[in-house]
């Protein structure tokens, strides 16, 4: 021990000056880049978006409610169907045509499938959303950002020539389908897209068109 | 011309403001990360176009898994300061006649993910310290109209804390039926808004291609 001391002193006296101590920190380093790597991989940056949905509220014995009416020649329904198809048809089903039930066109999900049907028939709204949208983009129409939404609500809310589009659900489709008509929804700036149970003969229907075996015998209306 | 004469040690590179770099991205790192919760169910979100954020609070969040099981959760994770969790087991195991101690609430309270016990396991599940028996517990919450526990959660739950959303996360190939149910089961304790959680993607639509 004393021998190092003595050695020190040694040094010291040909250097004279002092130097700052030089830390090497390489290690540090590392262990940093390593901390870094594991936040950055652990952490959810993207947070997870949720897509709001409002069904028609129950109508229970307690307080009996008319359902609305609406016009056949706007009427549109949409099929889930399985194997990720959608079955549709254009109006309704009156109980005369129970054994003379209406053809259903078989689409898909894809951009030219859906998306193009409801376009087509949401022209008009379509394109009123779209110009109010360049136009805010444009600053040709001064309005604040958070209240762009309430006014592309207002849009939909007084439109009447876009279709009603009926969504049903045959049993086989599954929940990525559910949301990913509704996503077409709001895509094509549909206003009026309600969600309603699937009635007997439209199972009939979709099982014919997809040639499946009929599941079980309609209950009696 | 003489020559000029270059360095020859090793250049020493001053490490310094590397390392202030890391330490400020490290430390933001650190403040923001919300670990990801380990959900007792994988589920790959569907995609939608959606922009809204999940909400951080007063959220009931139904999970429903690819095998038809439906797990619940309060608040995405741990309880806030609110303390819904303990209120809602408590009410829960009035309904079920059964008594839950003081640090089973805790247990039930510090819970990251979301549950999916039947209500008669669950002190087991509570009392389990290994985790192999808890995800074993995990089976999901009882749906069947003879015992709709389900029902009982949402009915306590919205008891507890009347400002609950409710939030439905489940893979993009579940079946419908069962998320037909869980909305039927929902729209029964008159729960009529859902936020669906999805992921986000890009739509963009070609009007003038419509047009021709």
């Amino acid at each position: 021990m004393a021998e190092i001391i003595q050695e020190e002193k040694g040094k010291g006296k040909h250097k004279g000056k002092k130097h700052p101590p030089h830390i090497d920190m390489t290690p540090m380093v590392d262990l940093m880049c390593l901390l870094i790597t594991f936040f950055m991989l652990t952490t959810a940056f993207s947070k997870s978006k949720v897509m709001e949905i409002n069904l028609p509220e129950r109508i229970t014995k307690d307080k009996p409610v008319d359902p609305p009416r609406i016009q056949k020649s706007r009427t549109l329904n949409i099929i889930l169907g399985p194997n990720d198809k959608i079955y549709w048809y254009p109006g309704g089903v009156s109980p005369e045509d129970y054994n003379n039930l209406p053809p259903v066109t078989e689409v898909d999900y894809s951009p030219k499938g859906i998306r193009q049907l409801l376009l087509e028939r949401n022209k008009t709204l379509a394109k009123r959303i779209a110009d109010f949208k360049q136009q805010v983009l444009e600053g040709k129409i001064k309005i604040p950002q958070d209240s762009v939404l309430k006014a592309i609500a207002q849009l939909k809310k007084v439109d009447d020539t876009g279709p009603i589009v009926l969504i049903k659900a045959y049993k086989k489709a599954n929940y990525g389908n559910f949301v990913d008509i509704l996503d077409e929804m709001n895509i094509c700036g549909i206003a009026r897209c309600p969600f309603v149970p699937i009635a007997w003969y439209e199972e009939k229907m979709v099982e014919t068109a997809a040639g499946i075996a009929p599941s079980a015998a309609p209950a009696k209306n | 011309m003489p020559k000029i004469k270059l360095p020859t040690k090793s250049p020493h590179i001053d490490m310094t403001p590397m390392v202030d770099l890391f330490s400020v991205v490290l430390t933001f790192l650190m403040l923001t990360t919300t670990m990801r919760q380990p959900e007792p169910a994988t589920v790959d979100t569907p995609f939608s176009i959606s922009e809204k954020p999940t909400p951080d609070f007063n959220t009931m969040t139904l999970l429903l898994s690819k095998d038809d099981k439906v797990f619940i959760n309060f608040d995405n994770g741990p309880d806030t300061l609110l303390k819904y969790r303990p209120k809602i087991l408590t009410e829960m195991g009035k309904r079920y006649n059964i008594e839950f101690t003081e640090a089973e609430l805790r247990e039930f309270e510090k819970m990251p993910s979301s549950i999916g016990v039947p209500i008669t396991k669950m002190k087991d599940f509570l009392d389990a310290k290994d985790n192999k028996v808890k995800t074993a517990l995990q089976v999901g919450v009882p749906i069947d109209s003879t015992d709709n526990q389900l029902a009982m959660w949402v009915l306590f739950a919205r008891q507890v804390n009347p400002n609950l959303q409710a939030c439905i996360k489940g893979d993009s190939k579940t079946a419908f039926p069962i998320v037909q149910k869980v909305l039927d089961i929902m729209q029964d304790k008159n729960v009529n808004k859902f936020n669906l959680i999805t992921s986000l993607e890009a739509a963009k639509i070609n009007l003038d291609e419509i047009q021709k």
